[in-house]
């Protein structure tokens, strides 16, 4: 029953997978950014499961762990690293991509993809 | 019972995000995508992530609903019908899916110590990132000593999404000049309640944007969460008392030049290290004890890094409201 031990792993593919529904099947251009989001809020989840070590605690030292005899464990600070940078360049995408979403609607008065698409072909 | 917490939690995301699938209102969508942020920052808690919850939190359920909102305001509430079946998404989505699960088989169980990843970088980070570089919070000097490279790249990210932005909703401002326009009402100036509560509450909001700031190196926090947890107090500031007023405060003018000033501290930084003798970004240059260069080194990087984030956040704000003001 080695397997069982992987649930995390699977919550996280099935929301990556939630995400990648919305984008792939949506044709709305605000709903898509969501899917994204979740999307990406999913690869988080994925990299900070993998930091995460049974028994241990937040990466930062205390001077009750200095204190006690046995040395303390901490998860792995790597993978924190890199997804708290990830996050705020996460929204700065974002809304670079809202703008363009606001721009279309401007331009072509929708924001649903099969109208747009169905406008470029009129032309 | 960390388990039994990771599992409900977990299931309360698989829940919301099903709902997001299904609901059609955007609104309704952008609203469960902040619960489905709040839900994951708890997540990260109980995988000992707290830098990364209070980002999430901040980030996710902040500033992201908000510009989600504002461009929503801009375009159509509503989503309509796909006019097909979405199955062969559907089957694209499942295939992907179960192969993502065949490959989970060959990872380690979650949680094991012996992980190939907690067995190269990280044992030097811990054991001996407290002696080098001093900050308790690994986290920090990870992000500003050892990977300094990478964050001063992060923030020219953010930094040149920033100017994207203005490029995009920026261009039709010059046509009609903000202070011609007739000052509106905030949008949430009827509300008394709100409007007194949040005007008790900016001021603690951005002291503890200060606290976090420069309480980075010993506890969760630091410039990322400062910028974003500080922009969001201007930006509730402009909700309750109108755009004018907080464009009173914080001009634009002021963030273009805060935002670029950043990006300058943090590589001049940099530079200063190399004209010291050193590598670049290697703080051991900047004082007499290296110790105290990083924590020097540290302190100006992680300034230069919320200073940034605080002035793109704010700017991306305005961006959409005065767009949203000029068109309609």
């Amino acid at each position: 029953m080695n397997w069982v031990g992987h649930y995390n792993y699977w919550g996280a593919i099935f929301l990556m997978m939630s995400g990648f529904y919305v984008v792939i099947s949506r044709g709305n251009l605000i709903k898509k950014l969501i899917g994204l989001n979740i999307f990406s809020t999913s690869v988080f989840l994925l990299y900070i499961t993998m930091g995460k070590i049974k028994g241990a605690t937040a990466p930062i030292l205390t001077e009750a762990s200095q204190l006690t005899a046995s040395p303390q464990i901490y998860s792995n600070p790597l993978p924190h690293v890199l997804i708290l940078t990830a996050i705020v360049v996460g929204v700065a995408t974002t809304a670079v991509g809202l703008a363009l979403t606001v721009r279309i609607n401007e331009r072509y008065g929708t924001i649903e993809e099969d109208e747009i698409r169905a406008k470029d072909d009129s032309l | 019972m960390e388990t039994t917490i990771d599992i409900v939690l977990l299931t309360f995301l698989c829940i919301t995000a099903i709902a997001i699938i299904y609901i059609r209102k955007l609104f309704c969508g952008i609203m469960l995508l902040g619960i489905f942020s709040l839900l994951s920052a708890c997540l990260f808690v109980t995988m000992d992530a707290v830098d990364v919850a209070f980002t999430e939190a901040a980030v996710g359920t902040g500033i992201s609903t908000i510009l989600l909102l504002g461009a929503m305001g801009q375009t159509n509430a509503h989503e309509k019908r796909p006019p097909y079946q979405p199955l062969i998404a559907l089957l694209v989505v499942l295939v992907t899916g179960s192969v993502l699960v065949y490959g989970t088989m060959d990872l380690p169980v979650f949680g094991t110590p012996d992980a190939p990843i907690h067995l190269h970088v990280a044992p030097r980070y811990i054991q001996q990132s407290p002696i080098e570089v001093g900050p308790p919070n690994m986290v920090t000097s990870v992000l500003a000593s050892y990977r300094g490279f990478d964050t001063l790249g992060e923030t020219a990210v953010i930094f040149t999404a920033g100017i994207a932005l203005v490029a995009l909703l920026g261009s039709s401002q010059k046509k009609r000049p903000p202070c011609a326009s007739p000052p509106q009402p905030a949008t949430l100036h009827d509300h008394l309640i709100l409007r007194i509560v949040g005007k008790m509450f900016i001021p603690l909001i951005l002291l503890f944007a200060l606290y976090v700031q420069f309480h980075g190196d010993y506890g969760p926090g630091g410039g990322f969460q400062a910028g974003v947890i500080f922009a969001s107090g201007i930006i509730l500031y402009s909700l309750i008392f109108g755009l004018n007023t907080a464009m009173r405060v914080v001009s634009p003018k002021a963030l273009r030049l805060l935002g670029s000033l950043g990006v300058l501290l943090f590589g001049g930084v940099g530079l200063l290290c190399i004209a010291l003798g050193g590598n670049f970004l290697d703080y051991n240059t900047l004082a007499a004890r290296p110790v105290d260069g990083q924590h020097l080194g540290i302190f100006l990087i992680e300034l230069g890094v919320g200073t940034t984030v605080f002035a793109i956040m704010v700017m991306m704000f305005y961006a959409f409201s005065l767009r949203g003001r000029n068109t309609s």
